[in-house]
């Protein structure tokens, strides 16, 4: 008998006679089944379940916190009350406000930062490792971190700011003025997350090959029309990439927030995410939240297929 | 392969369909739990077992672990602890009962949650175990009776032993206020002497006079409020003004009628009280405080007044630095009526509990008169009689005068199942007025109303 030559072989004659003979009556079909179950399996359990679930509970009256009272339908009632309840748009409106900024200058930045470390200049490792370090911190010691240097009296934000402008340092507060705290909670996502638009756009900047340049270089092209023809279109689908994941990211936006305002002064900073917590685990409204969380997942997934196409359309320029 | 990523939205499709058709259904209620009724506790307990007490982490509960050293003494059952920081406190009690967890044998649950515990079969009903093991609860202060154990109000149906009283109240700088310098300056300029606050309109004299002066070549402020949005803090602050104003939850002879009682004009005042009090006093960056940043804001020298629980002042007293002599104590101001805003706890036994038997033996041990003497030596605040009623109690400690005279005048929040949500609308409500300066004091409490009247309709209370 001649010596098995593949490993498909090799693998056959190494797979224990019972198991072969229950094996080899299975179809590919069969096969492919019983190696993707598991997965499936999971992914209903954890993620399609809870989501059916939350569909079905938002057309109750169901409370978490009350074991014992009756659970009513209420067909398309929380729905409807979200929808036309004149409070839920200060939560909305705070949400657009921090996703609008956030983005916009954690791209700008991102961008920027990114095209300077392309440069490749003398220790531009290092300063790559330094610039990534926020992004590696728990939102938690940032929150933290952050709450205690905007201190109006003893926080280090304050007095560089006095140093600068000659403002006394605890005569404005970050966190507690209604003008200033939506900028807070700007600054420090912007502080946290720029490394990683910077990581995505540094990829894309990566991945231009210099024969492009090279050849720019020979057309005489002047180095602010490579950038408009060459960089910026070639990056582009990076940057919407990176703007897509902290768009996603921003929406349900919680930790950050709650650490360093916990939605207020008053509700300025109140985001969608803090007004679901609050309706879902202090409320205990589990209907209520419910609807408002499909509504938000509706919302944030038709917005990120209309972008997707959008990329996809970029992409095949 | 592709046939089966089209069967997996069909299995979803087909599951969303069978959850839908579900819901339009009426359930049916569960079983109503085993707490509902009162389950006979059983007659002896287990050496050797271990029953876990939770409760917050602050510094009664370490008396109570030294205090209950004794009843592992006495019964040899094992006491086990669960403190959670006051910020969680609620969030992760709540949902350790609202999950039937068997963490807690007992819990020293907030005042508020005793309406919605009850119902929901958390708690067990202790009244044919009182009668049973001689426990009289007429031998308890009658406002922690009503506050920590009755639901519904005002019925003899208890849930819980009073366990900790507690109160709003204030603290002050006494060193500051006797210097002869700031003495003479606020004579002259009020034409009365400085001392602790009285009415409310005295209290606004004191802290302007002391707020943006040197003391000790140090800019201090003249008062402490609470300022917290997430969870009760401003709510808290804001009744100990609202409800000496005249401020009331409701008609006292129509149940759930709030109009002109939430948002008359006595409760507009206060709460414009409240926010002037807070704008021209108060330390800047206090805008979401509660009791930590009141302690550091006041053994740090920055207020002359500060607003607290009682609970906290034991400590507070024996604190190196601003303890001792150099303060003193003062009773919630008055203004057109009296009223303090209550704290404090009952203990209950959790119904989901392993251990009932041990659990009902720690209360029956933690209700005697000998045990509630030592609970207030080591710093709790006993609500026994047999403690607030000796001769020698208001000399016992430089607090407990006015402590007793806070229970007198203590005042709840709702402590209906809904509390929760009738909670966050006020937080929202007055933080939104307060701090973020939001419309104004009337539609405030305007607002509020409006909120509390959608929750009592949900809840069927109001039509």
């Amino acid at each position: 008998m001649n010596a098995p030559s593949s490993l498909a072989e090799r693998a056959a004659q190494a797979t224990p006679a019972p198991l072969a003979r229950r094996v080899r009556g299975l179809s590919d079909r069969a096969i492919a089944w019983l190696f993707i179950a598991p997965t499936i399996v999971l992914l209903l359990a954890i993620n399609i379940f809870p989501l059916i679930w939350t569909v079905r509970l938002s057309f109750t009256n169901f409370r978490a916190n009350r074991p014992n009272a009756e659970v009513l339908g209420v067909g398309i009632d929380h729905y409807v009350n979200i929808l036309t309840d004149p409070d839920i748009w200060g939560p909305m409106q705070a949400t657009a406000h921090f996703l609008f900024w956030t983005i916009t200058l954690q791209t700008l930045i991102g961008f920027g930062l990114a095209w300077l470390i392309d440069r490749k200049f003398r220790g531009h490792g290092f300063w790559t490792t330094v610039i990534l370090i926020p992004m590696m911190l728990s939102p938690a010691v940032v929150g933290n971190f952050w709450a205690f240097l905007y201190q109006p009296q003893i926080g280090l934000f304050n007095y560089a700011v006095s140093f600068f402008t000659g403002i006394a340092p605890s005569s404005f507060e970050m966190l507690g003025s209604v003008k200033l705290a939506p900028w807070a909670i700007v600054v420090v996502d912007t502080w946290m997350w720029t490394p990683y638009v910077m990581l995505i756009c540094l990829a894309g900047l990566r991945s231009i090959p210099d024969y492009i340049y090279e050849a720019a270089e020979v057309d005489r092209a002047s180095p602010w029309r490579q950038f408009w023809s060459i960089t910026l279109p070639m990056v582009l689908p990076f940057v919407m990439l990176a703007i897509l994941f902290r768009g996603i990211e921003n929406f349900k936006m919680f930790d950050l927030v709650n650490l360093l305002t916990n939605g207020g002064p008053g509700s300025t900073t109140e985001v969608v995410s803090i007004t679901l917590k609050r309706e879902a685990f202090e409320k205990w409204r589990t209907g209520y939240s419910s609807a408002l969380a499909i509504i938000l997942f509706v919302a944030v997934f038709g917005l990120a297929n209309i972008y997707v196409k959008a990329l996809n359309a970029v992409k095949n320029r | 392969m592709r046939s089966l990523l089209t069967k997996v939205p069909a299995l979803s499709a087909l599951a969303l369909v069978a959850a839908l058709v579900g819901c339009g259904k009426k359930e049916e209620p569960a079983a109503p739990a085993a707490a509902s009724a009162a389950a006979p506790p059983a007659a002896t307990t287990a050496a050797g077992k271990t029953i876990t007490l939770c409760w917050a982490a602050w510094d009664p509960a370490n008396a109570l672990v030294e205090l209950s050293k004794d009843f592992t003494a006495q019964t040899k059952v094992n006491m086990k602890f669960e403190f959670v920081p006051w910020p969680n406190f609620a969030d992760r009690m709540l949902n350790e009962l609202n999950s039937k967890g068997k963490l807690c044998d007992l819990i020293i649950g907030d005042s508020q949650w005793i309406g919605g515990s009850a119902e929901s079969g958390h708690y067990v009903k202790l009244n044919e175990f009182f009668d049973k093991e001689g426990i009289k609860i007429t031998d308890f202060a009658p406002a922690t009776v009503t506050g920590y154990a009755e639901w519904p109000k005002g019925t003899p149906n208890y849930w819980a032993l009073p366990a900790m009283g507690d109160a709003l109240g204030w603290t002050y700088r006494k060193d500051w206020f006797a210097k002869p310098e700031l003495q003479a300056e606020f004579k002259k300029k009020y034409k009365h002497d400085l001392a602790a606050p009285k009415t409310w309109t005295e209290f606004k004299q004191v802290a302007e006079f002391f707020s943006g002066r040197q003391i000790d070549g140090k800019k201090v402020y003249g008062t402490y409020l609470f300022t917290e949005r997430g969870s009760e803090g401003i709510t808290m602050g804001v009744s100990n003004v609202l409800h000496p104003f005249g401020f009331k939850y409701q008609d006292p002879n129509k149940p759930y009628a709030m109009d002109g009682f939430v948002n008359g004009p006595d409760a507009v005042k206060a709460l414009e009280f409240y926010k002037s009090l807070y704008k021209c006093c108060t330390p800047p960056g206090l805008t979401n405080s509660y009791m930590g940043e009141g302690l550091d804001a006041f053994k740090s020298g920055q207020v002359a007044m500060m607003m607290n629980w009682f609970a906290f002042f034991p400590g507070l007293y024996k604190d190196p630095n601003v303890g001792g002599d150099k303060i003193g104590f003062f009773v919630n101001p008055s203004d057109k009526g009296k009223g303090s805003q209550l704290g404090g706890q009952g203990i209950s036994v959790v119904s989901y509990s392993p251990n009932r038997a041990e659990a009902l033996s720690y209360i029956k041990w933690f209700a005697s008169p000998e045990v509630q003497k030592k609970w207030w030596a080591l710093g709790g605040y006993s609500c026994h009689k047999a403690v607030l009623q000796d001769p020698g109690f208001k000399a016992s400690a430089p607090f407990a005068a006015e402590f007793l005279d806070a229970m007198d005048q203590v005042v709840d929040f709702w402590a209906e199942p809904s509390y929760a949500q009738l909670l966050l609308a006020e937080q929202k409500r007055i933080h939104d007025f307060v701090v973020a300066d939001k419309g104004s004091a009337k539609e405030a409490l305007d607002g509020l109303v409006a909120d509390w009247k959608k929750v009592f309709k949900e809840d069927g209370k109001l039509k």
